[in-house]
């Protein structure tokens, strides 16, 4: 059973209370936070006023909902209303949106108990958390290694037992990562399935929202519940797959299950042999292994930097020290005061992403690089539709290796960018992808594969991994940190 | 050398949406500063744009009423720039793939000014520079503009003048915006270089941005036009820049250089979905659009027989207009209403404002009544006309002022009364005709037609006393 479905049980049967449930979430946090730094705003009066509401319906009789009263976390780039959102940058420290994320009003309005917003590389520019203005994420497996990024704060949280669920943003694998990282479960949805009205852009047509939970039934209840059309985002579609919970058993008999020969490539042996293990898995429970060349992933990386920094490059435009945020103290007129302000305000990694997006988008080198890098996202979801003609679900591998230890992703960047080079493809062709735990390397860092499946192919994809996650429950493993359910 | 002036345009204009173009917000004029925003317009981090679809359909207006082509298939890019009045750092328009492609304005000297395209986009905020300091605005921001952009097809100032003219009138006919110049819902800038007579390349242009009426683009305009003569007269060349207008000084003057233009950057917008517009939905638009000013034009002097001058005075305004067609129902001469509207009504509206607003105290329908009773004979052309200024004064309809007994003319016997009196009381009118002053007559005939108070037909009476006298 998830961690939702036995709180919602410990609730509703009244093992605990809800504030006393939120209570020792908030006190393991307090314990463990200094070492994990997963959070980097702790909300315990809002949570413990959301935890007595839910105990008044609980005592009044009332039903409740099965994310209600469940505490959880978001991450820093979701929009929160009157609470500090800074997407980790000191450029919005101090900044209060004046409105809520339609996510966040989804689970708000279902009464989650939100513990706090959890820690993400800068901007979720990074790999590893550790661009963030408030310094990195530890694993929980191990605290020396990276949480991984950019949603690490929230792949820490629930990987420690420190929040039930989160929710995450996905870019180019800020989802998946983080969770392969953490030894968890992260779904990054089909784009459009879930409305990024409240979300901080990044990358505007690669960014999605999506959960990271301890199992795969979590990870399916939230996407569930999040999943739907928002008039405020004209990209959202809402979720065209159908609702997912009640399809995870299904029977995989039959199903095919593609390797593109490319995700193998370049990978670390023990991240390959790990994954070689879940196809003969899956074999074993009837699913049919296909495996094939999808020789347009070499371009992913490229067309993904080129795309995502492009439009981060615009989309971070805004930040000028005028309206909100923060603003550079001593300066001489509008011009030197935003210059200032965004010098002074913005890390290294922003700069770099802002840069590169100006370069590929100025005259003269728009054709030679944004068009092109267009083009080459046409041919690779092309590329994916042909694969899915062959198979029902791909099998890949979320990254290349394991957590590695803090500091190595500041040192080397080309190095970090090319930890993406797995989960990028996914969010080009606009695809779901989930990532699950499939092992541990022999330093018991833990090991993740990645099911992506056709657009608003949710449902097949959830059904693969839990039917996966029954099969290998030892890889799901608890951390010895946080609240024991 | 003679030199030719070779412009084009770049024309803004507001559309008069209720709602901001991507968000709810009013689109009102004034207001507090930053009363009419919310976190979409301001660029909050997180929010994102709503296409307003009426904002799409005022623009196929715009597109159809200057003839051009409504692209099935349209999108919305961004346009990269920093400036404090830009709340999100770059403003939401078009250029790949623009909603309106071609079209042209065509002047009264037969030549048709063709357009390059129309697209929409978003108005950005306004700086208030106050005691020493920089203030914010965003209350414009996200407003609805469309850009006309014409090909360098303008030859001279006037005709200059007489394309905004056209663009203003037809863009008020269609009510899609108001077109003030002064408050910045028509904005004009303007290409220009000039090019010895004959030759066919076109010369260095400037731009020349910051005017805000007709009569300022023309000064500019002639200015600008002297200013590239001079330069190169005197060896020099021109460097293509940016310049500034400056109304007080009558003169342009450099904002910022080729090398300084800027890079904005232009790429697809990934917030915004594709536009689609169906060809059902623009033949719809099609058919709710008014007879435009052209095209009334045209039918008022071949159709009704009016003068073209009187045409053009009657449909520069669709109020105007309308009040016309409205008067003519029904009636044997159009011309007679035209001759009224112009020659009295006009007296009661004489700023152009009032013209276009058109807010008269005598409705179409009793213009139209009284119209109908000269067309009967019932009255006669003087009565209708001293008739017409009581109306106007009072606002009251034709018979509060007209008796039965004003009405049904003259029989024989009164006209012959009437024409010996005229006769009798003056003697030397009679003379002076029969001495060859065929002028005289007329006197003789104005004694009839005072003393029957408009009800005697002229030509009757004339005829009558030539009968009596000759």
């Amino acid at each position: 059973m998830g961690s939702i479905a036995k709180i919602h049980e410990m609730l509703v049967s009244k093992q605990c209370s809800c504030t006393e449930l939120t209570k020792s979430y908030l006190e393991e946090i307090e314990r463990s936070n200094g070492e994990l730094n997963a959070y980097v705003n702790i909300t315990g009066a809002e949570a413990l006023k959301t935890a007595e509401a839910v105990d008044k319906k609980i005592a009044m009789g009332e039903e409740i909902g099965l994310l209600e009263g469940v505490p959880m976390t978001l991450k820093d780039n979701l929009s929160t209303k009157g609470i500090e959102t800074t997407c980790c940058s000191k450029i919005l420290t101090g900044y209060k949106p004046i409105y809520n994320a339609t996510v966040w009003d989804i689970l708000a309005k279902q009464n989650a108990v939100m513990l706090g917003k959890t820690n993400m590389d800068e901007f979720a520019m990074g790999s590893s958390s550790e661009t963030s203005y408030f310094g990195g994420a530890a694993n929980p497996f191990n605290t020396k290694h990276v949480s991984g990024g950019s949603s690490g704060g929230v792949a820490s949280a629930v990987g420690a037992n420190i929040a039930a669920y989160g929710l995450g943003s996905d870019t180019g694998g800020s989802i998946r990562q983080p969770a392969s990282f953490c030894g968890i479960v992260g779904l990054k949805p089909t784009y459009g399935s879930v409305s990024r009205y409240g979300l901080i852009a990044y990358a505007s047509s690669l960014d999605q929202i999506g959960p990271i939970t301890k199992t795969v039934e979590d990870a399916s209840i939230v996407f569930d519940a999040i999943s739907m059309q928002d008039e405020k985002d004209s990209t959202s579609k809402g979720n065209l797959g159908g609702e997912t919970y009640s399809k995870l058993d299904k029977d995989i008999k039959g199903m095919k299950i593609g390797i593109a020969k490319e995700y193998l490539d370049g990978i670390r042996d023990d991240v390959k042999e790990a994954i070689l293990n879940a196809a003969k898995i899956y074999e074993s429970m009837g699913a049919k292994i296909v495996y094939f060349d999808l020789p347009e992933l070499k371009f992913a990386l490229p067309v993904y930097y080129i795309i995502a920094c492009a439009e981060a490059s615009s989309n971070l435009g805004r930040y000028d020290g005028i309206r909100y945020g923060y603003k550079t103290e001593h300066y001489s007129g509008t011009h030197d005061m935003i210059c200032r302000t965004r010098s002074e305000g913005f890390g290294e990694e922003v700069k770099r992403r802002i840069l590169l997006g100006t370069y590929v988008l100025s005259a003269g080198y728009y054709d030679a690089y944004y068009k092109k890098a267009q083009n080459l996202r046409g041919a690779i979801v092309n590329a994916f539709n042909g694969a899915f003609e062959k198979c029902d679900v791909m099998l890949a591998p979320t990254v290349p290796m394991t957590a590695f230890e803090m500091g190595r992703a500041v040192s080397d960047p080309i190095e970090t960018y090319l930890t993406d080079i797995c989960t990028v493809p996914v969010n080009i062709a606009g695809l779901p992808g989930v990532s699950v735990p499939c092992g541990f390397n022999a330093n018991g860092m833990p090991i993740g594969m990645q099911l992506i499946g056709k657009r608003f192919g949710e449902a097949e994809i959830l059904n693969a991994a839990y039917k996966y996650q029954q099969a290998a429950a030892e890889n799901f493993k608890d951390t010895k940190w946080g609240v024991k359910l | 050398m003679k030199y030719e002036l070779v412009a084009g345009f770049e024309t803004h204009i507001e559309l008069a949406t209720k709602t901001k173009i991507f968000c709810s917000c009013t689109t009102q004029f004034g207001g507090a500063p930053n009363s009419h925003c919310c976190p979409v317009c301001i660029g909050l981090p997180g929010t994102l744009p709503k296409l307003n679809r009426e904002v799409v359909n005022y623009a196929i207006k715009a597109g159809l009423a200057v003839h051009g082509e409504i692209a099935e298939i349209a999108k919305m890019d961004r346009k990269n720039y920093c400036y404090p009045d830009l709340s999100k750092a770059y403003q939401i328009s078009q250029l790949y793939a623009p909603l309106i492609i071609g079209g042209y304005v065509e002047l009264s000297n037969g030549r048709k000014i063709r357009l390059h395209h129309i697209h929409i986009e978003e108005d950005a905020g306004k700086l208030i520079h106050q005691h020493g300091d920089t203030y914010v605005d965003y209350n414009r921001g996200g407003v609805p503009l469309i850009e006309i952009v014409s090909e360098p097809d303008i030859r001279s100032v006037d005709e200059a003048r007489e394309y905004v003219e056209k663009l203003q009138q037809v863009m008020r006919y269609i009510g899609i915006s108001d077109c003030k110049m002064q408050e910045g819902s028509m904005r004009c800038d303007v290409n220009i270089s000039v090019r010895p007579q004959g030759s066919e390349k076109l010369g260095t242009r400037t731009e020349i941005k910051n005017m805000n009426s007709i009569n300022n683009i023309a000064k500019a305009m002639e200015y600008e036009y002297e200013r590239q003569v001079d330069l190169i007269e005197s060896g020099g060349k021109v460097v293509q820049e940016t310049l500034r207008y400056d109304d007080a000084t009558n003169t342009t003057s450099s904002m910022r250089s080729k090398e300084d233009a800027h890079d904005y950057r232009y790429f697809r917008d990934p917030d915004l979905v594709t536009i689609k517009v169906s060809r059902e939905e623009v033949e719809e638009i099609k058919s709710e659009l008014p007879e435009l000013p052209a095209d009334k034009c045209k039918r008022y002097i071949e159709e009704l027989a009016i003068p073209e001058k009187d045409a053009q005075l009657l449909t520069k305004y669709r109020k105007i207009s309308e009040y016309f067609d409205e008067a003519c129902n029904g009636v044997k001469s159009p011309k007679t209403v035209s001759n009224f509207i112009i020659g009295q009504i006009f007296r009661r509206t004489e700023t152009e404002a009032d013209k276009e607003i058109f807010n008269v105290s005598v409705s179409p329908l009793q213009l139209n009544e009284l119209v109908k009773l000269l067309d009967s004979g019932k009255i006669r052309n003087n009565l209708a006309k001293s008739t017409l200024e009581k109306m106007l004064d009072s606002g009251k309809g034709a018979l509060e002022f007209i008796s039965e007994s004003d009405m049904g003319g003259l029989d024989e016997n009164a006209l012959l009364e009437l024409c010996k009196q005229a006769v009798e009381s003056n003697p030397k009118a009679v003379d002076d005709y029969r001495n060859g002053k065929e002028k005289a007559i007329k006197a003789l005939v104005g004694n009839v037609m005072k003393n029957s108070r408009g009800k005697a037909d002229a030509s009757a009476a004339e005829a009558k006393i030539k009968e009596l006298i000759g």
